[in-house]
């Protein structure tokens, strides 16, 4: 899932290197239509339905917290 | 009549009401003009006390700004909002072409602007917010100043790659903000939940909303919007009132059903503008709040923000388009068709402004002045400016306005203006990465394409670092397709048309 994970991210944000920020947001790497893509992505590719009360800037800060949130909503690889 | 006569008023009646909330931080409408006519007698003896020229504010969305704007008033000069998010190469651009006469910045951002020759006023090193002890400072170089002359310079996307200055005059914001407190019963007690960049001409009408009616302004924290739940939330507590957003974030909101767990009880005026807003997911949010007002608003920077206006009262069906509705106060709409004629209900037209707000102009761009405000074609007995948006509308059986699309290459993404040209300019012209390309847009993935003609395919992480040196995120592509030879069409141009048809597929 991890690697899953930094492949939709490179994607939406071929410019930023997302395995040497501790903090995607407060590094300003997702902006605001970003988050809106990238849950769709996440939702696409590991079939799930993200509650939109997830969708909180803490749950996104990392790849683990991502992984989390995916695999909270029932998200599989 | 400046609009410091207003904001007398507002200091007199409510001294100690909040101006701006941004954060944990307030201040207060007494602060606000102390602080504001500190920095701007600052602002003046660093210009010899020059008057009526443009002073740029490079800082962000923030008390500081908002300080900063006003000290350029009470200075007698006009402000220009820089965006701090903006390339370097940008900000030159455009400093380059308006040559202010100084720029308020601080420590943290002044680096934006090393490589220019403008003089720099660092805001910290003058103003300590919170801070009114001591000696009142008065900066009345206001007082100089007529309703004509310029309030602020707000930059829009221009083809030729250099932002266009539109100059706007105390006058027209006035008109407007009083038209808005007149026709829509704004309160003295709204809370305005402030979500406009700086950049943006909506921004200065929350501004001159704030100054004239003591409004107060909630200014929402930048990444709230990437997470909706958390900006409804955020609403709530703030007790906001009345918001004035670009469509994009309310889609989101709709799409999410949000609104269904996160009531908005204290919101009774919404207004929208800068994009179509697709009637299904509006018909959500009307659903949602019934006791809420909700206008529709359409205009182009360069007509003073908004031109037209769409009450919404009469139940609309999904399919059918929110009409931009009827012209506002003082302003004439003429639509034009191809002959230069009015055109007849239900005949398409391009929508042009007749009236006494349009702006004053492109600053130090006389050229670009006279292609866009000309002559009234049906006027010829004496000189009458109208300005042509590029809009092309009808009207309806109801005799409502509605908006069709554009005659142009100007493109509206994530609720900002944008000219394609520019983007292909920068790409191709300026950082020369690419022999030939053509920028169009995918309305239904709401993308921009770059369709480009280079001998090898470019890694789209290489075009993406390079456009984002000169071009803000918004501008750049989403998707890249290259091309040994780009189609043409039979005069040997790029076919346009079948580039915008294959990124619509």
């Amino acid at each position: 899932m991890e690697k899953n994970i930094y492949k939709i991210l490179n994607e939406l944000r071929p410019e930023f290197d997302f395995t040497t920020s501790k903090d995607f947001i407060e590094d300003g790497l997702l902006d605001s239509f970003d988050v809106v893509a990238l849950v769709t992505e996440l939702e696409t590719n590991f079939n799930c339905l993200i509650d939109a009360l997830d969708i909180v800037p803490e749950n996104f800060t990392s790849i683990e917290q991502i992984i989390a949130v995916v695999r909270k909503n029932g998200g599989t690889l | 009549m400046t609009i410091i006569s207003y904001f007398l008023k507002t200091i007199k009646n409510h001294p100690n009401k909040t101006a701006v909330i941004d954060g944990s931080r307030r201040i207060t409408f007494m602060e606000l003009a102390c602080q504001g006519q500190k920095l701007g007698a600052a602002v003046s003896a660093l210009c010899d006390g020059a008057i009526r020229k443009p002073v740029g504010v490079l800082l962000p969305k923030s008390i500081e700004s908002v300080v900063s704007d006003l000290s350029c008033i009470y200075a007698g000069n006009a402000y220009m909002n820089l965006d701090v998010k903006m390339p370097e190469q940008r900000i030159s651009n455009i400093l380059d072409a308006v040559q202010p006469l100084c720029i308020i910045t601080d420590r943290i951002h002044a680096k934006l602007c090393a490589g220019s020759d403008v003089p720099i006023l660092l805001f910290d090193e003058i103003i300590t917010l919170g801070d009114i002890s001591g000696e009142p400072v008065l900066c009345e170089q206001y007082k100089k100043l007529i309703s004509t002359d310029p309030l602020c310079l707000i930059n829009t996307s221009g083809s030729t790659g250099t932002p266009k200055s539109v100059v706007l005059n105390h006058a027209s914001f006035i008109d407007y903000t009083t038209w808005g407190i007149e026709t829509l019963n704004l309160s003295e007690d709204e809370i305005l939940g402030s979500m406009a960049p700086i950049v943006f001409d909506h921004s200065s009408y929350e501004f001159c909303l704030m100054l004239i009616h003591s409004c107060t302004l909630d200014f929402i924290p930048e990444s709230y919007p990437s997470f909706p739940a958390r900006l409804l939330q955020y609403m709530v507590a703030q007790k906001i009132t009345y918001i004035f957003w670009v469509p994009t974030i309310m889609v989101n909101i709709a799409n999410m059903d949000l609104l269904s767990r996160i009531p908005l009880p204290d919101v009774h005026m919404v207004w929208f503008a800068g994009e179509v807003f697709p009637t299904k997911q509006f018909n959500y949010w009307r659903k949602y709040l019934p006791q809420a007002t909700f206008v529709n608003l359409y205009g182009p920077t360069e007509i003073t923000v908004d031109c037209t206006y769409y009450v919404i009262e009469r139940e609309l069906q999904d399919d059918e388009p929110i009409p931009i509705g009827y012209p506002r106060r003082e302003n004439d709409i003429l639509i034009l068709n191809e002959k230069n004629e009015l055109a007849q209900p239900g005949e398409e037209g391009e929508l042009c402004v007749r009236g006494p707000y349009l702006a004053m102009g492109y600053y130090n761009n006389p050229e670009k002045t006279s292609a866009a405000f000309v002559q009234n074609p049906l006027n010829t007995a004496y000189p009458e400016r109208i300005y042509r948006t590029g809009d092309v509308v009808f009207t309806n059986e109801r005799g409502e306005i509605v908006f069709k699309g554009r005659n142009d290459s100007l493109i509206k993404h994530m609720g900002k203006r944008i000219e394609l040209g520019e983007i292909e300019h920068i790409i191709i012209n300026t950082l020369k990465l690419v022999k030939n390309g053509c920028a169009v847009y995918d309305y239904n993935k709401k993308q921009i394409v770059f369709y480009y003609e280079a001998d090898a395919e470019i890694e789209t992480s290489v075009l993406r670092r390079e456009i984002g040196k000169d071009l803000p995120a918004y501008m750049i592509p989403t998707r890249y397709v290259h091309f040994r030879e780009l189609p043409r069409n039979t005069n040997g141009k790029i076919d346009r048309l079948q580039l915008k048809n294959l990124a619509n597929q």
